[in-house]
């Protein structure tokens, strides 16, 4: 019998699973008239109430990038939003240290402006963005999504930005693309530790097509309802929330289209612990720790047991389909 | 230099100092100023101020001999026993505050973390050190083999060193492992030479001596 306590997260079912598809669309109808004025104050005061309960408070460090309430699926958890505190002062970025201090110590060197992320490889339209254009591109969404460290942590961030696949079909892939490859930013002027033995630079990510094209992987600008921090991977990065931390590139200044499995910065470092799947796992653990449990960080306080991993992050409902068939331990 | 050393509030000042750590981490602790991730902070701190007290226990003779001050032999046991003390809280931080003393789930863990299991090693043979440390045990067993069994701590400093080294190989970050490492070859090696030196120069004063100090 599966128990339920405080440990084992928050298990996001899809929503069709409850609900069936007529009926949570009249719903939507009705909110869609609450937004117009036209239903009763009542509903709409208890609307009101459901919206605040998810609002994030703003740190008021950097400049606002506002986005609205995503409509994917399972792309809003109702846990606990980290502290803004601690989800910029505890990073992995080796450009700037290894320690997870170093990156709030040494990032501000980095320069985000310009900035122009090139779209290279198998694609129709093979260009370069601005930015400024990007950051455009697509409707800003905020989502909340919980962000699990391979080392055995984890956090929720409120992240703002929107489906990479919006790019994506911007761009207009090749049939013969089928992996992504994310190529972020390697200056040793501004980045102290490229250049450091710990990994080979620049540090490069990829997916393959279909989960580059799951609404749930997010090309995101900013956080906390501001832009990136430095830290965080200013000015544009992914969050694929569904896989290990690593393997969503901070500071993306190239994204290429290509048909072979591109080699992965951990993969080159140590492929037998680090896999181009890297999906969130609890029954495949790392060759050297065990992945079944992790660390909510601000949350559970030293006493407090560590959590139960949830498979795929607990993004199984939505992304499970993508490993259909897969074995999982092999393709770790 | 030597008065002071022999002076009596010196011991009990030195074991405030070598105190100080632990009270930090423990006042950190108590107002959150651990960071984002206060156990890990913790485990990591105490192990580092265990590496940094067997690093200077084992600095002692060589500075008792190079300097000829004799008196700094009578802190080598309070210094010892520091080692222990901060091996046991990070011990207990390890097994608490990461696995919350569940037994099962830290077998697993070691079976696991091969690391895990050389630093535990290392603590185990540090126990009989520590438990013979007082003079009652250095009578019942004879200087000599009191002695013998105290060199154990040579071994201990290798896993120590190897616990850190393979802790930190997940990073491929061996820049801090380095400079301890560096500090417990010269202090060994400085025994080696020592000895080597001394069958060339039989007069001169050797580690043996010393202990007799005690």
């Amino acid at each position: 019998m599966l128990i339920k306590t405080d440990h084992s997260g928050f298990d996001h079912a899809v929503p069709s699973d409850i609900t069936p598809q007529g009926v949570y669309q009249q719903r939507r109808n009705l909110i869609k008239l609450m937004a117009t004025g036209a239903a009763g104050a009542t509903i709409a005061s208890w609307a009101g109430r459901e919206a605040m309960a998810q609002a994030v408070t703003k740190p008021g460090k950097l400049a606002a990038l506002p986005g609205a309430k995503s409509g994917v699926a399972g792309a809003v958890t109702m846990e606990k939003v980290t502290d803004y505190k601690d989800v910029t002062s505890y990073n992995n970025f080796y450009e700037f240290g290894t320690d997870k201090s170093d990156p709030a110590k040494n990032a501000h060197t980095l320069v985000t402006k310009p900035w122009t992320v090139a779209i290279e490889g198998l694609v129709k339209q093979p260009r370069t963005y601005a930015i400024e254009d990007l950051i455009k591109l697509s409707a800003q969404e905020e989502r909340i999504y919980r962000l699990r460290c391979v080392e055995g942590w984890s956090m929720v961030i409120p992240w703002v930005g929107y489906s990479l696949a919006e790019l994506i079909k911007k761009v207009e892939p090749l049939g013969n693309a089928k992996y992504v490859e994310f190529i972020t930013q390697a200056d040793p002027k501004t980045m102290p530790f490229v250049g450091s033995r710990v990994l080979d630079w620049p540090y490069v990510e990829a997916l393959r097509m279909d989960e580059a094209m799951h609404p749930l992987t997010l090309l995101s600008f900013g956080m906390y309802g501001e832009v990136l921090p430095n830290q965080s991977g200013a000015p544009v990065r992914l969050v694929v929330p569904w896989k290990y931390g690593f393997k969503s590139g901070k500071s993306i200044v190239k994204i290429r289209f290509t048909d072979k499995e591109p080699r992965t910065a951990w993969n080159k470092a140590a492929a037998s612990e680090y896999g181009f799947y890297s999906n969130v796992n609890p029954a495949v653990d790392h060759p050297r720790w065990s992945q079944a449990t992790e660390r909510r960080i601000g949350e559970d306080g030293l006493f407090a047991k560590k959590r139960k991993t949830l498979m795929f992050n607990g993004y199984e409902a939505q992304v499970g389909q993508l490993y259909a068939g897969m074995d999982l331990k092999k393709f770790y | 230099m030597k008065k002071l050393l022999l002076h009596p509030a010196a011991k009990p000042a030195t074991f405030i100092v070598c105190l100080l750590p632990f009270i930090w981490l423990f006042y950190s602790a108590l107002t959150n100023q651990l960071g984002a991730n206060p156990a890990e902070a913790l485990i990591r701190a105490t192990g580092d101020w265990t590496l940094r007290f067997l690093c200077i226990v084992l600095a002692v003779t060589p500075l008792r001999v190079i300097s000829n001050t004799p008196a700094l032999a009578r802190f080598r046991r309070m210094l010892g026993l520091f080692v222990y003390f901060y091996v046991l809280v990070h011990l207990l931080s390890y097994s608490w505050f990461d696995m919350g003393f569940d037994v099962a789930d830290i077998v697993r863990d070691i079976i696991k973390r091969p690391f895990i299991l050389v630093g535990f090693a290392a603590f185990l043979l540090l126990t009989p050190l520590a438990a013979t440390s007082f003079n009652a045990a250095i009578r019942r067993l004879g200087a000599k083999r009191w002695q013998m069994l105290h060199k154990l701590v040579y071994l201990i400093a290798g896993l120590g060193l190897l616990h850190f080294f393979w802790m930190r190989s997940g990073k491929n970050d061996f820049a801090e492992v380095a400079v301890y490492a560096a500090i417990v070859a010269a202090l060994l090696g400085w025994r080696v030479w020592q000895r080597w030196g001394r069958r060339k120069h039989p007069a001169a004063p050797g580690p043996a001596t010393a202990t007799r100090l005690q």
